[in-house]
This record gives structure tokens, C-alpha cells and sequence, in this order.
């Protein structure tokens, strides 16, 4: 979705040092909405690693007496179709949901960086090869690739996070490579080479610091996105399967009782657009505080 | 310019061969067992599973079975539709004018809007108007479709009794199938149909039906187009040649929309692309919710049953669709901005 430009954006920087750390902080600290976005990644983030604190007892056990009822004071949120409370479910679907988002951007990074520094630094057969590839994977739209893939894959959380990274590797891959060829040409790459070192330290040493500012920016949106993916494939029916609370595919069950029982569908959908506003607010905010050449 | 054509459709064929041999490959990864089940209808038939593998020859190699497989393709025959119960290319044409008709409506709608409310935004800038349609665009950026749809159809029709889903009511849906001689489907868009059949209830019934559809599709796809364009419009107000207007005289509205905004339409162009694959995307959920039975619902469906036909048919169709926009959109942007030409 959200497509960064490849020009200008990754000229050499001045080196990292605290002061620049500061400001960059300072900035983002004056940006609100990112603020906001941090806060609320936080508090998610909480929710994941206190949630059995949070919410005692199993939340996917069901139980039928107490199904679709409106919120209580014991089940502060209400339950859904089979008497489990959807605050708990929220709570536990935060780490399926985090969990999803890390893994999706984890395998982006793990693919799409070294194939991206190799493609851009190398050139030539390499990479038209890579580009061709990537090209490829490019003519698809992101959520249509992960359905896809999902499709045969099968159904499950491994197979949703393989899915959702894979459709964004070419993304991470273009990022890199847009990058590696704007500092390529620099002198202190060409030093580096003129001295003899080898081509994997300045890929790593030289090269891969000018990368890391777009590709943060870009981890921060892609974890948003990976979330929003999940959860349609979830509500699908073909992301997460019950009984494990994730949001998408509470969301999903709760589309039969929308019109008696909104509050099923109604909070697991705050909870998903919370969590990927969230991501994309702090994704905005550090473009902003990063780099002033960003434009969209 | 005609060496940069020629040189993006020679790229437009190996990425088309790329995308078919990556479909072709994905598909290829289920065993022949497992392929030829799908021609398998009763239990007893499961002895016959090695004699289907070798009537069609799944477990050839793969270019074999590859170029085998193309040939029938590019005969127009893309197999059989379990969800659909007949070809694929016959249901094909059975649901994509419903995913055209809503796209008929909304794009303009999404272009003019995001263009007018970015414009907006972008002059206005750090003001209420700024705010407000920043906020909407971050909140419709983030919202999921499947979401913003449910929304909409727990208020309107759930509440309000208004706009009910699917495509036309079932009154008149019986209606035209028990009188398909008063009523000719020339198109499969009711809205259109209607009109050349002088129904005019029924288009007016079709356009009541996609009231929700559209609205949720808009708000969703809106935000990035606006998004550029406010961009766009601040860098240009910015430049020299809008100062050089200011002091020849030349009032604001002049300024804004015969020399900003023209410029800050460009960049639009690039996004474009983008757009359509998220109208793609969107079409999915928004066909699943409102039980519009189109191509985006076609292929959720097919994906929960496994209809591989359909699936690979569908990612071909919106593949091809996606690199042919795409490439039309580099020509269109080659030729209004020569620069680009010349990398």
C-alpha cells in the first residue's frame, strides 16, 4: 500500500551520535498523532505479554450458558456465540495479532534486505534476475498474493505469517535496492573498495546504515498492514482458526449475529482498527521525524 | 518515447510469463494424488486415482504439463468451477460486470473527491479543514474494508432497515428470471440494463443496493488519493513560479487551480496504480459482506473451498490487470513528464 519513494531518500546521513538521536526524539515527541500511535503499541504490546494477568481463566473455553450476552460487569465487553468473553479474547488476540505482525515483517526483513543489498550493490545478471522476480510478485496485489498462497499453504498461524511475508518482500526488496544504488557510487563505498575490503563488511558496514531509515519507517507501516491482512484472511476463513482468538477471525464468526448482537462484531473491530491506526500513525510520525524528504 | 514502450511491453511479456509459470508453479506444488482427487466425485471412485493421473498426465514434468496447461488457457478454457458449478470462463462473465458496475461508480467519485478535499487540504494547510481531512484520511487508511462495511450495514440496514445487501431485490431478481424475454441482460449491470430495458425501478433498486458498497469502498480508497494530491499541492505552493504569480497579480484561485494544482496532479498519476490494486482488494470484502456475488466474492469463496480453477484464473485476471495498468500509467507519466523518459 503505502509506497515510499525510492529517490533521495537514502543519501548519506550524518553518522549517528547522540545529539542527532535527540532531536530525531525531540521531533517525534512534538508529533502527537505518532504519540498517540506509540502509546497505543504499547499498550497492546502490554495487553500481549500481561494477558494472563489481565484476564484470569481460558479465554477460548466455551461456555453456552452465558452466550451473546451484552456487557456485564463481569464480562465488561460482553460474550460472543459461545459464552466467552470478548475482553479476554481481545486481550489474547493481541498476541496472535502482534505475534503475526513481528513474524510477517521479520520474514519482509530476513528475505528482502540481503536480496535488495545484493540486487543494488551487484547489478548486472544478479540483478535483473532478482528484479524479474520481484517484478513478478509486484503484479500482484499484496492481500491477493497472501490469499493466494494461503490457499494452498492451508489454513494456521505459520502458514498466515509465511503467506503475508512473502507478499511483502518485494516491497522491502525495491526499498533496499533503491537505496544501495543512490550510495553506491559514494566515496567512502569506493574508498572502502580502493583499500580492499570486502564486499560483504561494506554491504554491512557501509552501505546497510543508509538503509535502516526507510526500512524502520517502512517496518512500522508493514506491521500495520500485516495486521489489517491477517486480519481479512481470518475474517475470511482462511487466516487463524478458531478456537484461537484472533481478531479477524472473531470478526468473522460474529457476522452472523450482527443485527441482535452487535457488540460481538463491534468490539474485535475497534480493537483491529486501533492496533493497525496505531502502526500507521507511528509509521508516519517517524517518517516525519526521520527524514523531512518524505513526502506522501 | 517509442524505444520506452517498445522496452516496457517487452518487461510486460516476461512479467506476464512470469506470473503464469508462478502460478502454475504454486499449483504444482500439490502432489498428482492430490490434483487428481479433484476429479473425483464418489468414494468409489479412488481406485481410479493412478489411471486419472496418467488420462492427464500430472505427473509429467513440469514444462510439459506448463505449456499443456497454457495452451487450454489460451483457448479460453481456465477448467471447472466447483463453487460455481460450470466452467470458469463462463462463470467469469457471469460475475465480473457486478465487480465492474460497483468500480463504474465509485472511481469517479474517489478521483474527484480525493482530488477536490487533497486540494483543499493542501491549501489550507495546519487549519481545521487540514486537520479534519488529514484525521480522515489516517482513519480511513487504517480501517479495515470488511470492517468499515459491517459498520455501515450494522447502521443502515440493521438499524435503519435501509439499503439491503446483495445486488437487486429478490422480488425483481425472480422477476427477471421468470421473464427473460421482456427482460434482455446486455450488459449484467442492472443499473444499465434497467435503463436499455426501460425498467426504470430496477435500475433505481440496483443503485439502492449499491449505495452501502460504493460508500465503503470510497471512504477506504479515498485516503491515499488525497493524500498525494495535499502533498503535491504544498510542495507546489511552495515553488518559485507560484510566488512569481502572487507578484504579477494574479489572484488565488488562479493561482491554486490553474498553475498548483496542475502540477500536483503528477504525482496522482504515479499512485494510480495503487489505486486500483486497493479497489481490487477492496472488492473482496466488500463483495463478501454485502453478498454481491462478483469476482472479489468468487475468489474468497473459491479460496475457502479450494477451487484452484477459479483461484488461478482470478490472480491471472487481476495480475494481468494490475501490470497493464501499471504499464499504461508509466506511459501516461512519460509523456506528460518528459524527464522520466530519459532514466
Amino acid at each position: 500500500m503505502t509506497e515510499i519513494k525510492e529517490d533521495n531518500v537514502c543519501q548519506p546521513r550524518e553518522p549517528l551520535s547522540a545529539s542527532r538521536f535527540r532531536r530525531n526524539w525531540a521531533k517525534l515527541r512534538r508529533n502527537k498523532a505518532a504519540l498517540v500511535g506509540a502509546v497505543l503499541i504499547l499498550m497492546y504490546v502490554l495487553s500481549a505479554l500481561l494477558a494472563p494477568v489481565l484476564f484470569t481463566g481460558n479465554p477460548s473455553a466455551p461456555n453456552l450458558i452465558n452466550s451473546l450476552e451484552t456487557p456485564t460487569l463481569k464480562n465488561p465487553l460482553g460474550t460472543d456465540e459461545l459464552g466467552r468473553s470478548i475482553l479476554g479474547r481481545i486481550i489474547y488476540g493481541s498476541r496472535i495479532s502482534l505475534l503475526i505482525a513481528v513474524g510477517v515483517v521479520s520474514v519482509g526483513i530476513v528475505l528482502g534486505i540481503p536480496l535488495g543489498l545484493v540486487s543494488g550493490y551487484y547489478g548486472g545478471k544478479i540483478d535483473f534476475s532478482i528484479q524479474r522476480v520481484t517484478d513478478t510478485l509486484l503484479a500482484f496485489p499484496g492481500f491477493l498474493l497472501a490469499l493466494a498462497l494461503v490457499a494452498v499453504l492451508g489454513v494456521g498461524f505459520k502458514n498466515t505469517v509465511i503467506s503475508i511475508g512473502i507478499s511483502m518482500v518485494p516491497m522491502y526488496i525495491r526499498l533496499v535496492r533503491g537505496c544501495v544504488l543512490s550510495v553506491r557510487e559514494e566515496d567512502y563505498v569506493e574508498a572502502a573498495r580502493a583499500v580492499g575490503t570486502r564486499d560483504v563488511i561494506i554491504l554491512i558496514r557501509h552501505i546497510l546504515p543508509n538503509v535502516m531509515v526507510p526500512i524502520t519507517v517502512q517496518t512500522s507501516l508493514s506491521m500495520g498492514m500485516a495486521i489489517l491482512f491477517a486480519a481479512g484472511l481470518g475474517f475470511l476463513g482462511i487466516g487463524v482458526q478458531p478456537p484461537t482468538p484472533e481478531w479477524g477471525t472473531m470478526l468473522g464468526s460474529a457476522r452472523s449475529y450482527l443485527f441482535h448482537a452487535p457488540h460481538v462484531a463491534t468490539f474485535p473491530g475497534i480493537a483491529i482498527f486501533l492496533a493497525v491506526l496505531s502502526f500507521n500513525l507511528l509509521g508516519d510520525g517517524l517518517r516525519d521525524a526521520l527524514d523531512p524528504r518524505f513526502k506522501i | 518515447m517509442l524505444a520506452f514502450i517498445t522496452r516496457r511491453l517487452l518487461l510486460l511479456i516476461f512479467v506476464l510469463f512470469g506470473v503464469s509459470v508462478l502460478l502454475f508453479g504454486i499449483l504444482m506444488t500439490f502432489s498428482p494424488e492430490r490434483r487428481a482427487a479433484t476429479y473425483v466425485t464418489s468414494p468409489q471412485q479412488a481406485k481410479d486415482i493412478p489411471k486419472i493421473i496418467k488420462q492427464f498426465g500430472l505427473d509429467d514434468p513440469f514444462y510439459i504439463q506448463y505449456f499443456r496447461w497454457m495452451k487450454e488457457v489460451l483457448k479460453g478454457n481456465m477448467g471447472w468451477s466447483l463453487v460455481a458449478s460450470r466452467p470458469v470462463g463462463e462463470a467469469f462473465w457471469n460475475y465480473f460486470p457486478v465487480t465492474l458496475e460497483m468500480n463504474l461508480f465509485a472511481a469517479p467519485i474517489v478521483i474527484i473527491f480525493g482530488i477536490w478535499l487533497g486540494t483543499l487540504s493542501g491549501i489550507h494547510r495546519d487549519t481545521w479543514i487540514d486537520h479534519t481531512t488529514r484525521i480522515l484520511a489516517i482513519v480511513g487508511w487504517s480501517l479495515p474494508t470488511f470492517l468499515f462495511a459491517l459498520v455501515l450495514l450494522m447502521i443502515f440496514y440493521g438499524y435503519f432497515q435501509l439499503f439491503s445487501p446483495g445486488v437487486l431485490s429478490d422480488q425483481l431478481t425472480m422477476f427477471i428470471i421468470d421473464n427473460p424475454e421482456t427482460f434482455t441482460r446486455f450488459t449484467g449491470m442492472y443499473t444499465i440494463d434497467g435503463i436499455l430495458n426501460g425498467r426504470f425501478d430496477i435500475t433505481l433498486n440496483a443503485l439502492a443496493h449499491l449505495v452501502l458498497p460504493v460508500s465503503t469502498y470510497v471512504i477506504v480508497v479515498v485516503a491515499l488519493n488525497m493524500r498525494v494530491m495535499r502533498s503535491g499541492m504544498i510542495e507546489e505552493l511552495s515553488k518559485d513560479y507560484v510566488m512569481t504569480a502572487q507578484a504579477k497579480g494574479a489572484d488565488k484561485k488562479t493561482i491554486y487551480i490553474k498553475h498548483a494544482r496542475r502540477n500536483a496532479l503528477l504525482p496522482v498519476v504515479t499512485v494510480a496504480g495503487q489505486l486500483v490494486a486497493l479497489s481490487m482488494e477492496g472488492s473482496i470484502a466488500v463483495e463478501v459482506v454485502y453478498n454481491r456475488h462478483g469476482i472479489g466474492w468468487w475468489l474468497a469463496e473459491s479460496a475457502v473451498q479450494l477451487d484452484m480453477p477459479v483461484l488461478m484464473c482470478i490472480c491471472l485476471f487481476m495480475g494481468v490487470v494490475f501490470v497493464i495498468t501499471n504499464l499504461t500509467l508509466d506511459i501516461l507519466y512519460a509523456y506528460i513528464d518528459p524527464r522520466i523518459r530519459l532514466n
